[in-house]
């Protein structure tokens, strides 16, 4: 069976746990403003892609890539460089 | 209680498996007996971790069946024969053994009730857990929150959840059930006989005037489709939540 990259998209729904662990905050709702195309997207709407060493998460309209994270060694790397902006609950 | 929920550091803990129920031949839900357990909303779930003998670690996310209501937390599991969790959490498992866990986990994919708009939930395959939950806790708040469940599943032995549905349905407080099956039809089906179209969402889903409240949950595909057509019959794309599942799971 060929598995197609598209089959492999997920959503920000299935890093909730591991945004958690990072942010010590329900992150789901969190509102992302995507750094490309300026868009606004909740956490849960991001497409997320899990399927390699590290997790990286798209933006739902543009496809510029978000966020990477990998877990490993007792470390977190968070590279954020394609979120302009979150936002969320105090 | 909402807050606690919500906010600080998620601590893994251990759920007693207290019973097993073989949901469909590839599907068991395991209702657990977790002395911590903070509450949860319909929607979230939980990740579980397995631990190896040589200490290799794997976890996965399983969204919660029970309704928050219920003093037990149930999780339904699809049996993936080459995943590396779901064969050990439906066939292995027995009473009694201990299962490690976390959460309540996740706050966008949630339906806490008490609102006057109609419900649209469109499952595909085991894409029917969370939107139980939802359906679970509507019945136990007593809520008569018009509500409309479409659920594709490949054959009626996949149907998870069949009878309690049925019964849910039959209770005639506003909620309706109708299912699709992909692969094989029983003699004398009277449901749908294909995947989900848009002719099949105008027939279910509720008029636009009613701004209904809409959650999709399945394979990506799936979700994908479903949800464009929904944007496309003009409902209003923030009021459309879903949440995929992919063959990365297992």
């Amino acid at each position: 069976m060929t598995v197609q990259q598209s089959d492999l998209k997920l959503d920000g729904n299935a890093i909730a746990g591991l945004l958690r662990e990072i942010f010590t905050m329900e992150m789901t709702t969190a509102e992302s403003t995507c750094a490309g195309c300026h868009k606004v997207h909740a956490v849960g709407q991001v497409e997320v892609y899990m399927n390699a060493p590290g997790v990286v998460v798209r933006c739902p309209a543009c496809g510029q890539v978000q966020m990477r994270i990998v877990k490993g060694g007792g470390r977190y790397w968070l590279d954020l460089t394609g979120i302009r902006s979150l936002e969320f609950s105090a | 209680m909402a807050r606690t929920a919500v906010l600080g550091r998620l601590n893994w803990q251990l759920g007693n498996v207290a019973e097993l129920v073989q949901e469909t031949p590839r599907v068991a839900s395991l209702v657990l007996d977790v002395p911590e357990w903070q509450g949860h909303l319909a929607g979230q779930h939980v990740d579980v971790r397995l631990t190896a003998d040589d200490g290799y670690q794997a976890e996965r996310s399983y969204s919660i069946a029970s309704a928050p209501e219920d003093p037990r937390l149930a999780i339904t599991v699809e049996r993936l024969d080459d995943g590396e969790v779901s064969p050990y959490l439906v066939g292995e498992v027995r009473k009694g053994d201990k299962i490690e866990l976390r959460g309540p986990i996740g706050g966008y994919f949630v339906w806490r009730g008490g609102d006057d708009r109609p419900l649209l939930l469109v499952a595909g395959g085991s894409g029917i857990v969370p939107l139980m939950a939802m359906i679970r806790h509507r019945s136990a708040g007593k809520s008569t929150t018009p509500t409309r469940l479409l659920y594709s599943s490949r054959s009626e032995d996949d149907i998870i959840y069949k009878a309690e549905l049925g019964a849910l349905a039959a209770v005639g407080d506003g909620l309706t059930v109708a299912h699709c099956l992909t692969r094989m039809q029983p003699p004398g089906w009277r449901g749908y006989a294909r995947r989900i179209d848009r002719a099949m969402l105008e027939e279910v889903a509720w008029p636009k005037a009613q701004n209904p409240i809409i959650f999709v949950c399945g394979p990506t595909p799936m979700v994908e489709a479903v949800a464009g057509h929904l944007v496309d019959m003009s409902f209003d794309a923030a009021s459309i939540k879903t949440e995929r599942f992919g063959p990365t799971g297992g």
